[in-house]
């Protein structure tokens, strides 16, 4: 038996998941730590992405979907662009999230939107915001 | 020079004057800007879940429908739409079985996209085809001392492959803007996102981007910073509101597209249509400098 | 007809086990040639040796096959004690019937069946094997030294004392190298100077020593103990000699040009001395720089001087010297700030490299060894060092970890606090490796007694914030954002060879490796000397490496030269190339592919002449000969025709039926894929035995007709396997191979042949697992495709 952070088995079917769908080895990363230092919102997140990585190599993933941070990435990419290793840590935040809306999981409802507000505010803004937040 | 183009929706709407201006500044240069037919949302945000194609199905039926009407290519000013687009054509183009299934999801447009389609960001055709000494050799209205911070953001230098220049010390926005006559200063935080999207559901986070992104800009000495995306035009210009009501030691500055500056200096003017869609005045600086 | 006698050894269970030996004892006693054959336990014993001894004189033997171990192991034993029976010990051969048989395949009926075929394999290529004898010269007694940093000044010490002339040569106009730059070293805090300069004056001193500074070597002709070598020596426009070292014209010159010794930091002018204590002490003029060798242009430096000491008349040298070894130490270079450009591009003054920081912190450098900011001269309070700049970041930047940066980064923090009580420093780090002797506690101490913040975090960006350096960071052990504004950044930044590195491997055949560093002959067990005989290599041009090391190092290639001197003449293997006169025509199209320029043409008799010194046996000319003029010597293209047939059973008839057994014939070159098949034997990795290895010293000897002999004769798939290019000892000869291969598929496709059944890999020795797994496939993939039509492929020629 594991006692920790390790639960549900090292490769479990979660972080399969996240690696077809992002398309990366979460084994890649060395813990260099450079994703967090260059992230824009890295304060406003529960799990830095440094850790999100860790998590994953744990096979500790539930803890990442139930995050706050995959839905505060906002993939500028800096992380992606100066990975020592090349790995696109925004397509690992983009996979948690994806997992999230498949399954009815978004940040925000639609249908609870302020119209008379939205008219104020430009459409890529509004579609972006849904694109990445909406299932 | 007529270049085939793609506007995207927000240079329909709160970004009209960024295609007017554009549209005004090179018609001095000799080049229009000739609309595609039929063009729908580019998707916005390029989808980077590997398993999915239906999130490039957008995209990818933009340039299915400009290889029909003949073009090989497509110009673009909206960074947004010029990445998100461009990333998808690479997408599915290398790869048989995804443009197929791509093609059998569009069975309705009659014909198979083939791929032939590039995508070009308006800088680029102004450095490249253009080139900036004919920019220069044209200005009639030099921004002389126009002092301006040239701002990139995420979109036109991330991700590295996609960058329109070195993705590290991009200075393609400040060539230009040096071109037009106006001296463009460095600043930190030129290649940093402003929030994005985070301005419909974290406010705060957008807010403290912005806020310093333009801090940032103010003290390297910058009267005005330029862009090519709405949204962080948006986010720059319309958050200073509350930004200059939460932050003690906050002077507001202009948010401008690089095509508002290009229709000054190239003698096509400036309209006071283009104001109303600023937050911060952007009239004043520029009677300032004596280019109003 | 030669008499050949077998013995096939049980190797305790190790071959016994999984292999009927008494069988195969016996069956091979009835092939044609043998004249004895007997098993034993252990063949490498000395019973076992003095068994085959008194074989070869009992049984009147001329050729001997041992079947055992893999020759890695026990080939020199097993021809040394052939030798002492008398017998020319290159008619002794090693059938490798356990690590490539009984270790990798555990039915012992397809086992024996194998064990049998290397054996009869090897008995045919013996039949035709020639009497050889080893090649010996005279050798010269001098040392070529190439690089005088501390590595270069050792070596040169070392061999000097022991009575050779070493001729020593210096690009630069100084020697000392990094090491003369540098404050004090870790982890004694000595002064780098105050340790190097007694070494440096030694040398000057030393009569055995020749010194060429501002002098780079134009080329080394001829072979291991008989090199001739061209020294170019720059012209200096002032006579050494004469100079008194007064200093009267460098306050003559009016160009100002960045001080290479002082990193940048500071200028000095075109005719200059680089610091006080130089050796040679001697002015030098810096051609480049200079507005003009003639009065009219400018004239002032020769006005200036008394003495008359410069002379604008001069001109380059080139000093020809014969030595008979070389060690070359060029050293290393930083890996460029200019390239990093999340640090600034090198174009912020307060970022500074590990090396402006030496200078910087040095009692006599450019700020008088006060800590002042290169950009305003204001004092340095706060200070950030980052460690791993441009290391560890195979995406961008160096993929290897530059070994001293830890410890050199702690020893500068520890210096600055020193200097500056007051100050912070931080150093951003993302491990810190400090294994050597007393490493660990130095970092320890320092961290404890300096108060120094170590975050644990890979530093994302540096820019210019207000007034000083802003760096954006992240602690992830605390898991908070780490940015500091600070006066001084200082990098760590990464080792790479120095820079011409690359071109110097190509000029002198000296192979390079993984992030560019030359490569030594055996990382592990030959770690001084080069795969090109004769030459030696020491200190960081073999790869990131501190000042002790690089010491030990030099030493221990002044050593293995001072072994080598100890003759008067060397060996070299007798395994090369030989010309048919009869068939030659002195087209002279080897001479031109030679990597090792072996071959002449002889003009008068028309005829391809091999250096029986310089030739490495490689064969790499053998496919290039339009007349298949030249063949290896012991492998020639008969030879592999022979063990082909015997491999593949000459004369049986393909069985066109599902039971279908598909046959491999795998060319492995001896370095690399044959020691990855070797390893998946030691590995006990499994694979199936139909395929049969023919060992070959490089791939590049194969030409068309060998690769298809063996489909013609009916194998299923032939398997080329050389090393990695750029790892292979005969540099260029794996790609070589591939563009040949390459055609030669081409050519098959067009014939509407399957091409897929030839396939050319790379292995390192490390790959067995590999190798193992890629062996079983094509057998998978060869048993899907069903026997080959071998009468078509005979239908190509």
């Amino acid at each position: 038996m594991f006692r920790g952070i390790i639960k549900n088995g090292i490769r479990n079917e979660l972080l399969l998941k996240v690696e077809e769908i992002s398309g990366q080895n979460v084994f890649n990363c060395y813990q260099c730590g450079n994703c967090s230092s260059g992230c824009p919102v890295v304060e406003y997140m529960d799990i830095t992405p440094n850790q999100v990585l860790r998590l994953s190599q744990y096979g500790a993933s539930e803890e990442i979907l139930d995050s706050e941070t995959i839905w505060v990435c906002s993939t500028c990419l800096q992380c992606s662009s100066r990975c020592p290793k090349g790995i696109d840590v925004a397509r690992i935040m983009e996979a948690y999230r994806t997992i999230n809306l498949r399954s009815g999981i978004g940040k925000i409802n639609p249908r609870k939107i302020d119209v008379s507000a939205a008219n104020d505010i430009p459409p890529i803004l509004l579609v972006s915001a849904m694109r990445k937040l909406t299932g | 020079m007529n270049l085939p183009y793609y506007p995207g929706c927000t240079l329909k709407a709160n970004a009209s004057h960024f295609e007017d201006s554009a549209i005004k500044a090179l018609e001095k240069l000799n080049c229009q800007l000739q609309e595609m037919k039929d063009w729908v949302c580019c998707g916005t945000v390029f989808s980077l879940s590997n398993d999915d194609l239906m999130l490039q199905l957008s995209s990818i039926r933009n340039l299915l429908r400009a290889e029909k009407q003949g073009l090989n290519e497509l110009i673009v000013l909206c960074s947004m739409c010029y990445n998100t687009l461009k990333r998808s054509k690479d997408f599915i183009t290398d790869d048989k079985e995804k443009l197929e299934k791509v093609n059998n999801f569009m069975y309705m447009e009659e014909v198979d996209y083939k791929g032939t389609v590039d995508i070009y960001h308006l800088l680029t055709i102004l450095k490249d085809r253009i080139t900036f000494e004919t920019i220069q050799d044209k200005v009639k209205k030099p921004l002389n001392s126009l002092k301006l911070g040239a701002f990139y953001g995420c979109l036109l230098v991330r991700p590295k492959e996609y960058a329109i220049d070195d993705f590290e010390g991009p200075t393609i926005i400040e060539d230009l803007l040096s071109a037009l006559g106006a001296e463009s200063l460095d600043f930190a935080y030129k290649l940093e996102c402003c929030g994005a999207y985070q301005t419909l559901t974290q406010k705060d986070v957008s807010l403290k981007r912005s806020y310093e992104i333009i801090r940032s800009a103010s003290r390297a000495g910058c009267e005005a910073i330029v862009t090519s995306c709405p949204l962080c035009a948006y986010n720059l210009d319309f958050l200073q509101k509350e930004i200059d009501e939460e932050q003690v030691d906050f002077n507001k500055i202009p948010i401008f597209y690089f095509t508002e500056l290009m229709s000054i200096a190239l003698g096509a003017g400036w309209s006071s249509k283009w104001s109303e869609l600023h937050f911060v005045d952007p009239e004043q600086l520029l009677r300032d400098k004596h280019l109003l | 007809m030669k008499r050949i006698g077998v013995f096939v050894c049980h190797c305790g269970d190790n071959i016994a086990g999984n292999v009927d030996v008494e069988r195969v004892a016996k069956e091979i006693s009835k092939h044609d040639g043998v004249a004895h054959s007997v098993d034993y336990t252990f063949m490498c014993s000395d019973p076992g040796q003095k068994l085959i001894k008194d074989a070869i004189i009992e049984k009147k033997l001329d050729g001997v096959i041992i079947a055992s171990c893999s020759p890695t192991m026990h080939e020199g034993t097993f021809r040394k004690a052939t030798a002492s029976a008398g017998l020319n010990p290159y008619q002794c051969e090693i059938a490798n019937i356990r690590e490539q048989c009984s270790w990798v395949h555990f039915d012992k009926e397809k086992g024996t069946q194998k064990a049998i075929l290397i054996i009869k394999s090897m008995i045919e290529k013996l039949k035709m094997n020639e009497l050889l004898y080893p090649v010996s010269v005279s050798t010269n007694k001098n040392v070529l030294v190439i690089g005088a940093g501390i590595a270069g000044i050792q070596a040169a010490l070392d061999i000097g004392e022991a009575g050779h002339k070493v001729f020593l040569v210096e690009k630069k106009p100084y020697i000392g190298g990094h090491m003369i730059q540098l404050s004090v070293t870790f982890p004694t805090l000595d002064c780098s100077q105050c340790i190097l300069t007694p070494k440096m004056v030694q040398v000057n001193q030393d009569e055995n020593i020749e010194l060429f500074v501002n002098s780079e070597v134009e080329s080394i002709d001829g072979a291991v103990g008989n090199f001739k070598i061209k020294i170019k020596r720059t012209a200096q426009y002032i006579n050494p000699d004469i100079c008194t070292g007064c200093g009267d014209c460098v306050e003559a010159c009016p160009e100002l040009v960045p001080d290479e010794y002082e990193e940048g930091l500071s200028y000095r002018r075109a005719v200059y001395m680089s610091f006080p204590q130089v050796i040679p002490y001697t002015y030098t003029l810096d051609i480049d720089n200079c507005l003009g060798l003639n009065p009219i242009a400018c004239g002032k430096c020769k006005e200036a001087c008394k003495e008359n000491a410069i002379n604008y008349d001069l001109r380059d040298e080139i000093i020809e010297k014969s030595v008979g070894a070389v060690i070359v130490t060029t050293g290393y270079d930083q890996y460029p700030m200019e390239n990093i450009g999340e640090y600034g591009y090198g174009k912020y003054p307060d970022v500074v490299s590990g090396l402006q920081f030496e200078r910087l912190i040095f009692a006599i450098g450019p700020s008088g060894g006060k800590m002042l900011r290169p950009s305003d001269g204001k004092p340095v309070k706060k200070i950030a060092f980052i460690q791993c700049s441009g290391s560890r970041d195979p995406e961008r930047h160096l993929s290897h970890c530059s070994k001293i940066c830890c410890m050199y980064t702690a020893k500068q923090a520890k210096m600055f606090k020193t200097k500056v009580p007051d100050g912070q420093a931080y150093i951003y780090y993302i491990d810190v490796r400090a294994a050597g002797k007393d490493y660990e506690e130095f970092i320890q101490k320092a961290q404890s007694d300096q108060k120094l913040i170590y975050v644990r975090g890979k530093v994302s960006r540096i820019y210019k914030g207000n007034d000083k350096m802003a760096i954006s960071a992240f602690d992830t052990l605390s898991g908070k954002k780490m940015d500091v504004e600070v006066d001084m950044v200082v990098l760590a930044l990464g080792l790479v060879p120095s820079f011409g590195t690359a071109e110097f491997a190509r000029k002198f055949n000296l192979s390079v490796g993984t992030s560019d560093f030359l490569s030594e002959a055996h990382p592990k067990l030959r770690p001084v000397e080069s795969v090109n005989t004769g030459f030696f290599l020491a200190g960081t041009c073999l790869g990131p490496k501190d000042i002790p090391e690089t010491v030990a190092q030099a030493s221990g290639a002044a050593s293995k030269v001072l072994s080598l001197l100890a003759y008067d003449s060397v060996e070299k293997s007798p395994i090369i190339v030989k010309v048919d006169a009869e068939k030659c025509d002195g087209c002279g199209k080897c001479a031109e592919e030679c990597i090792f320029d072996a071959i002449t043409i002889d003009k008068i008799q028309n005829v391809a002449v091999i250096d029986e010194m310089k030739c490495k046996g490689c064969a790499y000319c053998v496919p290039e000969c339009p007349y298949d003029a030249l063949e290896q010597k012991n492998l020639s293209s008969q030879q592999i025709y022979n063990m082909i047939d015997a491999i593949l059973g000459k004369g049986n008839k393909v069985e066109k039926d599902k039971t279908h057994v598909p046959k491999i014939i795998c060319f492995l070159s001896e370095i690399g894929p044959y020691q990855a098949a070797d390893l998946a034997g030691t590995g006990r990795m499994e694979y199936r035995p139909n395929v049969f290895v023919i060992k070959v010293l490089s791939i590049s000897m194969l030409n068309k007709n060998h690769i298809l002999y063996a489909i013609k004769h009916g194998a299923d798939g032939v398997l080329i396997s050389g090393s990695h290019p750029g790892e292979s000892p005969y540099p260029g000869a794996s790609l070589k191979a591939k563009e040949r291969i390459d055609s030669i598929k081409s050519e098959i496709k067009s014939a509407g042949l399957n091409s897929d059944r030839i396939r050319l890999e790379w292995y390192a020795g490390r790959q067995a697992k590999g190798f193992a797994a890629y062996v079983d496939k094509f057998v998978e993939y060869l048993k899907m495709k069903g026997p080959v039509d071998s009468a078509k492929w005979r239908l190509l020629h």
